[in-house]
């Protein structure tokens, strides 16, 4: 049976369309509605009992309060930090992975890299509360070394929650970092030192400029991972950690007004849409090929 | 007498199991072209690699310019290689590719880019500064290589068959652009190739390594005309390998029979005792072909074949016949005059050589190839 080329090409389009079907479903469904329907529910306030009119009490609420704006702010710059930090760590990993080990042991450290994912999140951060309270593991251990003469508590620091973070998202950088360092030819790097280049310079012209793709896509998703991360400063921070997410948690469940809760998920999601934006500004890229090429 | 820029004494390296480099020394001389020319894996690269300063000798000393190399990084060797890949920086332009030495060398902006077009002007690529790699064709990416590493003027030039990742004739084109740069900048080039046209065509002198030694070191006459042993007859240039034992010797001929009892007779190299396995090895171009036994020239050998294949190649052309006696698969070069562009498969033939121009090894030398 013969079909017309316009046939061909209404059947191929309807292919392609149930196959993404699911997927689009999905997006529809989870993401785009409760977002519809939380933007809505942040531009309205409740003047009597089951009664609402449209306002930006909420958002005008947000810029009246300094603490949840001081929240806010601490909250980018810790995750940013925590994101510069991860890179740090991060980078020296995948070279040693990608450029260092050979074969088997170049997977084997991919592994362990991988294996802490094998534990919930929950269990992890858990298992850093055992180490740094007052009476854990690294307190006692300091005063058995001399370091300190009574155990001190480790917990509730922005340090503690920065570690947390690091330890959390570490993973999600090195994938990229890997990939894009893998693509490096070595022996671009060995013109360049042939050329006269020095380590410094090396890592500088050479290596940063080809991994650059994957130091941005690790980035993004490190930072936008830590912005919204609810459990590890919550654990690791105690009540204290003013993470942006527990305000959002208070609104919505223990103070139950979700209007005030829905703007803060906004002004969030905002946060982190223009943190990535500027990131891509600063390192001159764009994120299709971003995403594409790590 | 100048010191000659580049000394290597000694130099050995061990992997493993085997020797990359095996106790090699020679000298090589200012504004020469010097062509290492081995099979993958004799140990060549490694060699490149060590006087590059990527990878350090076990023993030995690497002197270039008369400075030993000892503990020198290869960013502060005098020293610049052009690499197989080429290795062009894909995320600067050409200029920014060319002036990376020289900005390494703290040389002030405006002075490099314009030394920088001072040197892609000289590879005929002036104006290219501003583009990218990517947009070069092989040969202007090639050029723009050697011109990366010439720029720092350095004492030697390494290549590390630079030519390999081309097509033919960009190859031969390459080949003639490359001489023609060396003896314009007169820097002294080191060119490792496992290709023997690239090695003869360029090269003051060639050597030849094999399994981590030099074979033979020569002008590229004295190894076509004068192999020093089996394998460089074998490796360099087209060579009929004929395997046999003496029965007999006048003079510095000796008389070759093969197992099937074709006999030949060629010049010998070194002790060739008399019952001794030997390899002659007879060049194509050496060999005279003719229908009738009669034409042949009178004061040598005569040999009887039948067309096997015909293989025709321009200037190249050559026929393989198989030898009536032994069956033995012979290669004669055809005459330019077109006086055998008739020739049929199966036609019977005769042929004969100088054997003064034939050389014969004792197979002791052979076995180890």
């Amino acid at each position: 049976m013969s079909s017309t080329p316009a046939q061909r090409l209404w059947q191929r389009r309807l292919v392609l369309t149930l196959l993404l079907a699911p997927a689009l479903l999905w997006l529809f469904a989870l993401i785009v509605l409760p977002h519809i329907d939380l933007a809505l529910l942040s531009f309205r306030t409740r003047s009597a009992p089951r009664h609402y009119q449209p306002s930006l009490t909420q958002y005008r609420t947000f810029f009246t309060e300094p603490l949840y704006w001081h929240i806010f702010v601490r909250t980018a710059l810790l995750s940013a930090v925590a994101t510069t930090l991860t890179l740090v760590i991060a980078f020296p990993i995948a070279w040693v992975i990608t450029k260092v080990a050979q074969g088997r042991t170049s997977a084997l450290l991919f592994v362990v890299c991988l294996i802490p994912f094998w534990v919930s999140e929950t269990v992890r951060a858990l298992g850093w509360l055992i180490l740094l309270r007052e009476s854990g593991v690294l307190p006692a251990l300091l005063v058995k070394l001399g370091i300190t003469t009574v155990p001190v508590e480790l917990l509730y620091h922005d340090a503690t929650i920065l570690t947390g973070l690091v330890y959390t998202s570490l993973l999600f950088m090195v994938v990229p970092l890997v990939s894009s360092l893998e693509s490096l030819d070595n022996s671009l790097i060995e013109a360049a030192y042939d050329l006269g280049a020095n380590g410094f310079a090396i890592l500088r012209d050479i290596v940063i400029p080809h991994a650059a793709p994957g130091i941005t896509a690790g980035c993004i998703v490190v930072f936008m991972l830590t912005l919204g991360n609810y459990l590890t400063p919550n654990l690791l921070g105690g009540k204290n950690s003013q993470w942006f997410t527990e305000l959002i948690y208070t609104q919505f469940i223990v103070r139950f007004n979700w209007e005030q809760g829905a703007a803060f998920g906004f002004l969030l999601l905002a946060l982190s849409t223009t943190m990535v934006a500027l990131g891509l500004r600063l390192s001159g890229q764009r994120f299709v090929d971003v995403m594409r090429r790590s | 007498m100048t010191t000659p820029d580049l000394e290597v004494d000694s130099l050995v390296k061990r992997f493993a199991d085997y020797s990359a480099v095996d106790d090699l020394s020679f000298t090589v001389e200012r504004g020469s072209f010097f062509s290492i020319l081995g099979p993958s894996g004799c140990g060549k690269t490694t060699l490149l690699r060590m006087i590059a300063g990527f990878i350090a000798p076990d023993s030995g000393d690497i002197r270039i310019g008369g400075n030993s190399m000892q503990a020198v990084a290869p960013n502060r060797r005098p020293v610049n290689m052009v690499f197989q890949q080429l290795a062009l920086f894909p995320m600067m332009s050409v200029g920014e590719n060319v002036a990376f030495g020289l900005a390494r060398r703290g040389m002030a902006k405006e002075e490099r880019s314009r030394r920088a077009a001072a040197m892609l002007e000289r590879v005929s690529l002036g104006g290219a500064a501003h583009k990218r790699v990517d947009e070069l064709s092989g040969g202007q990416r090639q050029r723009v290589a050697i011109a990366r590493s010439l720029v720092l003027e350095p004492t030697l030039l390494l290549l590390d068959e630079p030519l390999g990742a081309l097509d033919l004739k960009l190859r031969e084109h390459m080949k003639i652009e490359l001489k023609q740069l060396q003896a314009a900048f007169g820097t002294t080039f080191v060119y490792i190739t496992h290709d023997q046209s690239e090695a003869l065509v360029l090269s003051d002198h060639v050597a030849v390594m094999n399994r981590g030694r030099f074979e033979q070191r020569g002008t590229p006459q004295d190894l076509y005309y004068e192999p020093a042993t089996a394998f460089v007859a074998g490796f360099v240039g087209a060579n009929n390998r004929i395997a046999g034992h003496v029965t007999g010797s006048s003079g510095d001929i000796a008389e070759v029979a093969t197992a099937q009892g074709w006999q030949v007779r060629a010049r010998k190299s070194g002790a060739v005792a008399p019952g001794a396995a030997v390899e002659a090895f007879v060049r194509p171009e050496v060999a005279v072909l003719e229908r009738a036994a009669a034409l042949l020239p009178k004061d040598h050998p005569h040999h009887a074949g039948a067309v096997q294949s015909l293989l025709f190649d321009g200037a190249n052309s050559a026929v393989l016949l198989t030898e009536e006696l032994s069956r033995f698969e012979f290669r004669v070069a055809l005459p330019q005059t077109g006086r055998f562009a008739d020739l049929k498969v199966g036609e019977r033939v005769f042929f004969s050589f100088d054997p003064a121009r034939a050389i014969c090894f004792a197979a002791a030398d052979a076995a180890r190839t």
